[in-house]
């Protein structure tokens, strides 16, 4: 059958089960939008901005664990891409990105929004491709799925030259992929297994660190049967969070620059940690040269390359972590370890997270605990980047797997109203609360008019202290509080809500914070908060930048512990 | 843990931007590569890449797996610590008079070179062997004075018993 270039990649996404396109056409994409209604099953959700195409298809990709499409036009549609594409990257998250080139006789010639789209992703994409023979086209849409959702998933852009799009040629969808050159190893060496049950039979204080891997794999039960069995405490990293339940009594919280400080005790004390489906990110590990002193490691993950890359490892196993798991389960032997999981308890009774007590300030914290209360747990957050992010991270209990959603590695502020409209739409049926920082809030919020155009329910709560947090916290900390440039005149958020037909409340006093919420929650399509909280208020505990796990700075106001 | 040259040899898919992939991934990760070598293998469809690198055997570690990784790469080892032949190709062309011409020809002799091209003012010379070959050769023919060096870096296989 013959086909158009742009026919061919619409059949191919419907084949491989895309549902929504986040997108922004322009003229290098016209054949691409012209043929789109001829398949209805793709929805398209036009975005105000091409970076908030690329965080809304990685919001829906994180959410459901399926391939995120976002699409821009050549040149600045493509590079607009770019944030959102390296975010996936460094995240592991599946994406497809696709964008329209010049036509082939103008490519290399400077042409009007010609860019070398596929040069710029070279370091920042798991694969990519420009299509220069409409034959190859099939094949390629093929690839780029199968590339950007096994082994350790990421984005893979497909880069195509407007009269490729035009041209028509036979169409066969091929039944699968041939690439002879990617190997993903996926059952983990059983010696090596073996090892690793063996030590974790000895330990006398282990520990597993949980992270993305986890959720990608989608190895909640292995998990919590790893920890049950062997009674081992479990840790996260940042993107770990809704891995493991927030209130099973082995969870032991988040590590890292931000995490508990029982969380960071228990790792700087363990005498064996399971890293399981996490890179070792300097923000989980501070200095590495004093990381877990006394542990040796076993490390699980698919991607050889993350295998002894920041801290060595004893027992490495490459695969995938639920099958890894499974076979891992079987055989350690049942045990436990009282003395060492009621040293944990004992520290998370000495170093509890700040009680927000009954003050009458409007504390960040507070407000977070709140949407905690009022949803139970039942709801996906979606983050923005900074001292809203480390919030959310500490003071939301997550029930729920994979109900976090944040951008950990690249850390881009304005993820948050963009991922979390993607989240939505592929998660209708989940209540989503995106936290945002009023910085990041503004670096994407042209999307409230996606949100009000295709009336995506998300429920947008702004932490707002007029200033970018977490720079002033470091200014603060150690630049002896010389605030330059971080304090931000902010317009009336609740009126630009407005302006786009979004409902919205101000809050300034504690005692509106539940009804706030409640109001929101109540309300059927998106709502907006606009939380004007405390402006001084610092992210604890903290490890001091250099140094080690063990080094943190606490509350630095004693506060009563209320059980 | 201290720094040695490494070789490592790479089949590669033989595909527009292989190589801008392998470079830029040195690149980004701050490996220091010394020389790096591409032709066609066996394999239709296929190069052979050999490339150096100079770093302690953690730091190699991490090149060969991060080489991996990368889609179009087929295979990656480092052959430094096996059996392996490896031979590099320079092209010399030194300044060459009636009086130093016998001179600099019985040089090339010995070192088993060719002169491929004379002109009245110089000549060049082919040389294939290890670094070090070439670095005594080049030394040697300095004081006639070089105009001229073009390498192409090492090129490596595994000694024997076939294998990719």
């Amino acid at each position: 059958m013959k086909k158009t270039g742009a026919q061919i990649l619409c059949e191919g996404l419907t084949r491989e089960g895309v549902e929504v396109i986040f997108g922004i056409l322009g003229g290098a994409v016209l054949p691409i939008y012209d043929t789109l209604p001829q398949y209805p099953q793709l929805r398209h959700i036009l975005t105000r901005h091409e970076q908030g195409a690329a965080h809304a298809a990685e919001g829906y990709a994180r959410a459901t664990n399926k391939v995120g499409v976002c699409i821009a036009t050549s040149g600045p549609g493509a590079t607009n891409l770019v944030t959102g594409i390296a975010d996936a990257y460094i995240d592991s998250v599946p994406m497809v990105a696709i964008t329209g080139q010049v036509a082939s006789p103008f490519i290399g010639k400077d042409a009007f929004q010609e860019i070398d789209i596929t040069g710029i992703t070279l370091p920042i994409s798991k694969y990519n491709y420009l299509v220069t023979d409409v034959t190859k086209l099939a094949e390629t849409v093929k690839e780029a799925f199968y590339i950007a959702q096994t082994g350790r998933p990421g984005p893979v852009l497909i880069d195509i030259p407007k009269d490729v799009q035009e041209k028509i040629t036979d169409f066969v969808y091929p039944e699968k992929v041939n690439l002879s050159s990617y190997k993903i190893t996926s059952m983990g060496h059983v010696a090596q297994i073996r090892r690793a049950a063996r030590l974790i039979d000895k330990a006398e204080r282990p520990l597993i660190i949980a992270g993305r891997g986890i959720i990608i794999s989608q190895a909640y039960d292995e998990l919590e049967e790893l920890a049950e069995k062997a009674q081992i405490p479990v840790v996260s990293t940042l993107l770990g969070l809704s891995s493991f339940p927030g209130k099973h009594v082995l969870n032991s919280g988040m590590l890292g620059m931000h995490g508990m400080a029982y969380a960071n005790l228990a790792v700087q004390n363990t005498d064996l940690i399971v890293a399981i489906g996490m890179r070792f990110d300097d923000r989980a590990t501070a200095n590495t040269g004093g990381f877990a002193p006394e542990a040796r490691i076993i490390h699980i993950d698919i991607d050889p390359a993350e295998i002894s890359k920041n801290v060595p490892v004893d027992v490495p196993i490459v695969g995938d972590v639920k099958a890894v798991l499974k076979v891992l389960n079987k055989d350690i032997e049942k045990t436990d370890h009282l003395e060492w999981v009621s040293q944990l308890e004992q520290w998370k009774y000495e170093h509890p997270l700040m009680d927000v007590g009954q003050g009458d300030k409007l504390l960040p914290e507070y407000v977070i605990r709140q949407i905690y209360e009022a949803t139970q747990g039942n709801a996906i957050v979606v983050t923005g980047v900074g001292q809203n992010q480390m919030w959310a991270a500490q003071h939301f209990t997550y029930i729920k797997p994979n109900s976090f959603i944040s951008a950990g590695g690249l850390g881009p502020m304005g993820f948050e109203l963009p991922a979390a409209m993607g989240a939505k739409v592929g998660c209708p049926e989940e209540i989503v609360w995106c936290i945002a920082g009023d910085g990041g809030f503004q670096m994407t919020m042209q999307e409230l008019g996606t949100i009000a155009q295709e009336n995506i329910a998300v429920k947008i709560a702004i932490i707002n202290n007029s200033c970018l947090g977490m720079v002033r916290q470091w200014q603060e900390l150690f630049y002896q509080r010389r605030y330059v440039d971080t304090k931000l005149w902010n317009p009336d958020f609740v009126k630009i809500a407005e302006a786009y037909d979004i409902p919205g409340i101000r809050v300034r006093h504690r005692d509106e914070v539940i009804p706030a919420i409640n109001k929101a929650m109540d309300y059927l399509g998106p709502f907006l908060i606009d939380f004007f909280v405390e402006p001084e208020e610092n992210v604890y505990p903290m490890v001091l930048p250099g140094e080690s796990l063990a080094r943190f700075l606490e509350i630095p106001k004693p506060e009563v512990l209320s059980k | 843990m201290f720094d040695t040259k490494h070789t490592l040899i790479a089949l590669v898919e033989d595909k527009p931007g292989v190589l801008n992939r392998v470079v830029s991934l040195f690149r980004r990760r701050g490996f220091n590569i010394q020389s790096l070598a591409v032709g066609s293998s066996e394999h239709p469809g296929l190069s052979r890449m050999t490339a150096v690198v100079a770093g302690d055997s953690i730091i190699v570690e991490q090149v060969r797996k991060q080489l991996d990784k990368l889609i179009d790469v087929v295979k990656v080892s480092d052959i430094t610590d096996e059996d392996m032949i490896a031979r590099e190709l320079a092209l010399i062309k030194v300044k060459a008079t009636a009086s130093t011409r016998s001179e600099i020809m019985q040089i090339v002799d010995i070192f088993r070179a060719n002169i491929i091209d004379v002109a009245l003012d110089s000549l060049t010379v082919e040389v294939t062997g290890d670094e070090s070959k070439m670095e005594s050769l080049i030394d040697l023919l300095r004081r006639f004075g070089i105009k001229q060096i073009s390498r192409t870096g090492r090129i490596a296989l595994t000694r024997g018993i076939t294998r990719d």
